[in-house]
């Protein structure tokens, strides 16, 4: 990345935004300064709420339905953005500023081809004639090495995967070679293993074209490979902001020293040994949807122990849920059987005993679909209560204290409220509390952290591991997310395509060698070093790996 | 909670807002006093029709079937909407129409709800074969418009109150069924109700206590646009002939027994056509205020 | 997709012809002694029975009945006894005039109302348009009708308010006969169809697509014509289609009103004199047409669809 300082391209001074809900406006961006050089790449970090998204939309001169601009300055290359007419800005958006969606799926039309958008935006701008724009695209394609080139572009939207489409975009941003694109969270939806083929390209494409970027992310090892300068953003608010490496290496503030912070959790305890019996058997598991048709588990056998995690990782379609839902008896398997202290479980959960049910829950990756929004936060938690274990009365509300008390949230706070009045990390904690009423032996944790912000996510990670200590519980830890693996895991299992393709204790699988998919998925973990991707791009250029990006 | 040393505040260890203190009543007062204007004057409409419905013995001057003067008397103070085809006081009817009509439509409404609103629960929440064969049963009787449905069906079982309320009833909850099951497969897909399942709930906790209170809104806002929906469809049949029957004072008859007058420039029988619409569009205001106030469906046809 | 489309229509047709013959089963006594009446010798019955092929098993009745129907035999009346393919063919033509007239004004003008509404939205437009299509979706048919024929047949005399067409009846004397039920027809079915338009067009213009073109720098109106109208196709086929199933039974109670000789005035006599054969027959044409026009709107969804028209 180009540290020449340009000149200057955009200025935002005391940039206002505020949004309309529930019958009143909000102040949602509440004053930011912001500057941005030629070529330069700035990248916006924050957690959600911070006002990130709407900032580099407002770069545009935009404001999403319900949103409006209600103060300060946006000058674009010379020109003053808040007060310019639509019609005006609308010659310079596309042309001059482009913008790449976070879902290119629902931002391509679904009626066009891939090729006809990107003509589309520079026949509109009368920067050239469809056949140029055509001949553009393809070698654009080419550029970005996506497959085949010269035909990709007649397809349709959804002829095309995930990791291509968002190119795709990315190359359809270029089309009109902007002087800025704004990138708001374009890898977020995206497995590691596609995502790092994006970020390659995005970065490609911003040093070849010198274009300016505001990269926008709530990833720090992300933001880390893709700016020169990074901007923290908290509540509309900025907090710091540096270059890159200087950020990294010597944040200022406390909170920017906390986000940096999160990753270094690490569970402390080694694990309990494991007794003669595991707790749970997963044995020789294969598993089908629609009747059989569609296979998704083959063959997965494995082990858990009392008070061992067992963390297990893949990306979306690795059977790593359907893996979850046959020990839960959601999903009865075809062949296999599942073992529950050396007694066979019941395929099916409505064969399940109450107490063979009560051994066994189960906290959700949503914690908002999780607990019903119309009851109190005392009947969610106390229906285990009285369903599994009678308790009714004085002990039934001692016990739901001491559960608050468990979860470190104040009793008399919460007990009376509905779930929409709490936030997520507090939700996801009632949902641990509702497990523990139980009185389990064995969560399985599905993907519990992965919607939650970083701070709050290792909150709760924190809270699970010292429940575990406490009260000697096993989990089955199903995340796609490796640094959550690398916290909490004392064994892994690695899951490709409804096959386990390695497992064994943590120590092993992070050490060489690994097996093949567990390296590509390994390396393809961002990480906070400025020069992590240019270290692996050039790994695996020497193996031949990345050349053929792509699906 | 956090662990010491960690110095950022996390948000989970913020309490959640103080509630705000003022009693339900005082809410739904407040919401009330900020409805639009449209929503008002439809509650108001509501009230009104409810309060002469009750009191229809005591405010009518005459009785409902009573022959009180001449054939299409014209208006008068004695009768001040004049008289109809037998003789029979307008008002009187009018009045007691309120009863007869609106009563026979939340019958059937209710009779339509409890039926379809079941099946379609059950049919979201048990899915499999049950959802299938309920599902089905359903298309096919959609699949006949319901005003010719009900015709065909009133030939055949005759033409009586009872009837009228059960074959209305069944083919509109054919339409209850669809909203009750859409909404509940909402609900059904959602974390929670697997939590429940898991935890070995039984079908009536899972129906009741976690499914019902999550579509309630919609189910509300439904049941006032069905109400309209069989209020015009049986004031329609009575119009036809083939509803509420002599010498019962309906609306939909009253217009169609009177409707002669019309050609001599007289808007005796529309008196009771706007009976009607006035009522339908009061019941269509309150609910689309309802609607934008959960924002849960909008412009459902 | 299609083909399971079109056999799931024609499976429908077919359960719904069962229906409209099993419910006939249901009427206490049957065809036979309905026509003859309470007074009939029990030889008589047993002969018009055998005559009628009603001592004959349900299954083999049914595949009689629909077998001529298929070749446009509805069989009798019992009223009358006349012929019911002779009483339907004039009438149903003449409702389908109807239904067309009222369509040929309501479907451009309701899309058009109902796009406006919705690129204006939250406009006085927009809330006048809210209010009123309410009301009048809140109206019974023949409320609006009689409004109409008071003031625009009675006070100003501009239309008649009898449509008694007959089968000569030239073309321009038809639409002047039957420009009031036309209207009537249009008036309901417009908020209807309006409204449905305006919150399918709303529903379009929240996707992120849209949000792209608009920060592509599209124009607005290229915006409409390219990004908004070829995935807009869907939905509104389903709106029209829809309303004009909605046409084919709202017309039954407007024929009574302007005692119009169509197919509806045709059924309510029927039901009222319980001549089934004929209500049977009637009933089978709505129902048909209905389960078509459904059909029809399912089948060009698919059509339209970009997904499905260009498959992995």
């Amino acid at each position: 990345m180009s540290e020449s300082q340009g000149e200057l391209l955009l200025e935002m001074k005391g940039l206002r935004i505020e949004g309309y809900s529930d019958e009143q406006w909000h102040q949602i961006v509440k004053g930011v300064d912001l500057t941005l050089h030629r070529g330069e790449v700035l990248g916006l970090i924050g957690e959600s709420g911070a006002g990130k998204s709407t900032i580099g939309i407002a770069a545009m001169g935009y404001a999403k339905p319900g949103c409006r601009i209600n103060g300060g300055t946006i000058k674009f290359d010379g020109m003053e953005l808040t007060t310019m007419s639509e019609s005006k800005k609308r010659k310079l958006r596309g042309a001059r500023i482009a913008y790449v969606a976070q879902s290119a799926a629902a931002s391509f039309n679904p009626a066009h081809k891939l090729i006809d958008q990107f003509a589309e935006t520079v026949v509109e701008h009368g920067k050239g004639s469809r056949e140029q724009a055509y001949a553009d695209a393809k070698e654009l394609y080419a550029r970005i090495k996506m497959p085949d080139p010269d035909r990709i572009g007649f397809r349709y939207p959804h002829q095309v995967s995930g990791g291509q489409l968002q190119r795709a975009m990315t190359a359809m941003a270029l089309s009109c070679r902007p002087d800025l694109i704004i990138f708001d969270e374009p890898t977020t939806a995206l497995d590691v293993t596609t995502q790092i083929e994006v970020l390659v390209t995005i970065r490609d494409i911003v040093e070849q074209f010198n274009t300016a970027a505001i990269y926008i992310t709530h990833d720090l090892a992300v933001v880390a490979q893709m700016a020169d300068r990074i901007m923290v953003l908290r509540y509309g608010e900025t907090v710091e902001e540096a270059d890159t490496r200087k950020m990294l290496s010597a944040p200022e503030k406390d909170y920017t020293k906390s986000l940096w912070a999160v990753r270094s959790f690490r569970k402390e305890d080694e694990a309990p040994a494991a007794e003669p019996t595991p707790l749970v058997k997963v044995e020789n598991v294969t598993a089908t949807y629609a009747r059989g048709l569609v296979p998704v588990l083959r063959g997965v056998d494995f082990e858990i122990h009392r008070g061992h995690t067992v963390a297990v990782v893949g990306e979306s379609g690795s059977g790593k849920s359907t893996t979850a839902r046959v020990i839960t008896g959601l999903l009865p398997p075809q062949e296999g059987k599942v073992y529950y202290d050396g007694q066979e479980l019941p395929a099916d959960y409505h064969k399940r005993c109450k107490d063979q049910l009560r051994q066994a829950q189960m906290i959700y990756q949503m914690a908002d679909t999780a607990v019903n929004p119309r009851h109190r936060i005392r009947d969610i938690i106390g229906r285990p209560l009285s369903f599994y274990l009678g308790m009714e009365g004085d002990a039934r509300e001692r016990r739901l204290r001491e559960l608050m008390e468990m979860i470190e949230l104040q009793p008399d706070q919460f007990l009376d409220r509905l779930p929409g009045e709490l936030s997520g990390g507090q939700k996801q904690r009632i949902c641990i509390a509702r497990a523990l009423a139980a009185e389990p032996t064995f969560i399985i944790c599905d993907e519990v952290t992965s919607a939650l912000d970083q701070l709050v996510a290792e909150g709760i990670l924190r809270l699970l591991d010292h429940l575990q200590r406490d009260l000697n519980l096993a989990y089955m830890f199903i995340t796609h997310d490796l640094a959550t693996v690398r916290a909490i895991a004392d064994e892994v299992i690695v899951m490709l395509q409804g096959q386990i393709v390695e497992q064994g204790p943590k120590d092993d699988i992070f050490t060489p060698p690994h097996h093949e998919y567990t390296d590509l998925l390994l390396s393809s973990v961002p990480e906070m070093d400025p020069d992590w991707m240019d270290r692996v791009v050039n790994e695996r250029r020497e193996k031949g790996g990345l050349g053929a990006a792509g699906n | 909670m956090n662990e010491p040393g960690n110095s950022a505040p996390s948000t989970d260890s913020v309490p959640p807002p103080p509630r705000p203190s003022s009693s339900a009543l005082a809410v739904a007062g407040r919401e009330l006093w900020r409805a639009p204007f449209s929503a008002k004057v439809g509650l108001l409409i509501i009230a009104t029709y409810i309060f002469v419905a009750l009191f229809a013995p005591v405010i009518a001057p005459y009785g409902e079937s009573e022959i009180v003067g001449p054939q299409f008397d014209v208006w008068s103070e004695d009768h001040p909407l004049g008289t109809d085809h037998l003789g029979r006081d307008m008002l009187s009817r009018l009045i007691y129409g309120a009863r007869n009509t609106v009563g026979i439509a939340l019958l059937t409404t209710l009779f339509a709800f409890l039926l379809g609103g079941t099946c379609g629960i059950l049919a979201a929440t048990l899915g499999g074969w049950m959802d299938q064969l309920l599902s089905r049963t359903v298309d096919v009787l959609m699949a006949i418009p319901a005003l010719i449905f009900a015709m065909l069906l009133l030939t055949i079982f005759g033409t009586s109150i009872i009837n009228l309320i059960l074959i209305i009833g069944v083919l509109d909850a054919t339409r209850v069924f669809r909203i009750a099951r859409a909404v509940s497969l909402n609900v059904v897909v959602m974390d929670f109700i697997e939590s429940a399942r898991l935890r070995g709930e039984g079908l009536a906790w899972i129906t009741m206590r976690e499914v019902l209170p999550n579509i309630m809104p919609p189910l509300v806002a439904e049941f006032g646009l069905r109400f309209c929906f069989v209020f015009l469809t049986i004031s329609a049949l009575s119009f036809l002939g083939l509803g509420i029957q002599p010498p019962t004072a309906d609306w939909g008859s009253m217009v169609r027994d009177t409707s002669t007058l019309i050609t001599y420039g007289d808007i005796t029988p529309l008196l009771p056509a706007a009976a009607i619409a006035i009522l339908t569009i009061g019941v269509n205001f309150v609910v689309d205020w309802f609607l934008h106030k959960t924002s849960g469906l909008k412009d459902e046809h | 997709m299609l083909i399971q489309r079109l056999s799931l229509g024609l499976l429908t047709l077919f359960v719904v012809s069962v229906i409209i013959f099993l419910a006939v089963g249901m009427l206490p006594g049957d065809a036979a002694q309905a026509m003859l009446g309470q007074a009939a010798t029990e030889e008589t019955v047993a002969a018009l029975r055998a005559r009628m092929g009603l001592d004959q098993p349900a299954p083999v009745r049914y595949f009689h009945w629909l077998m001529g129907i298929l070749q446009g035999d509805f069989g009798q009346s019992i009223a009358n006894g006349r012929e019911i393919s002779e009483l339907i063919g004039g009438r149903f033509a003449n409702t389908i005039f109807l239904a067309v007239f009222a369509a040929v004004i309501s479907v451009p003008l309701a899309l058009l109302l109902g796009i406006l509404a919705a690129l204006y939205r939250n406009s006085i437009y927009d809330r006048t348009v809210n209010v009123v299509t309410l009301s009048s979706i809140s109206t019974p048919e023949f409320f609006v009708a009689y409004i109409l024929i008071l003031f625009i047949s009675v006070q100003w005399g501009l239309f008649p308010s009898l449509a008694n067409v007959g089968p000569t009846t030239p073309f321009l004397e038809r639409l002047d006969k039957t420009f009031l039920p036309a209207l009537t027809l249009t008036l309901v079915v417009v908020a209807h169809m309006m409204r449905m338009t305006r919150a399918a067009i709303i529903n379009l213009l929240a996707s992120p697509y849209i949000e792209m073109a608009n920060l592509k720098g599209i124009s607005k109106r290229k915006i409409i014509t390219h990004h908004a109208l070829p995935n807009a196709w869907a939905p509104i086929i389903n709106v029209i289609v829809l309303n004009l199933a909605y046409l084919i039974v709202g017309v039954v109670v407007v024929e009574v009103v302007f005692v119009y000789p169509g197919l509806g005035q045709l059924l309510v006599d029927s039901v009222q004199r319980r001549d089934l054969p004929v209500v049977q027959a009637c009933c089978l044409i709505f129902a048909a047409t209905y389960v078509l026009l459904n059909l029809t709107a399912d089948i060009l969804s698919i059509l339209t669809n970009p997904r499905l028209l260009h498959p992995k």
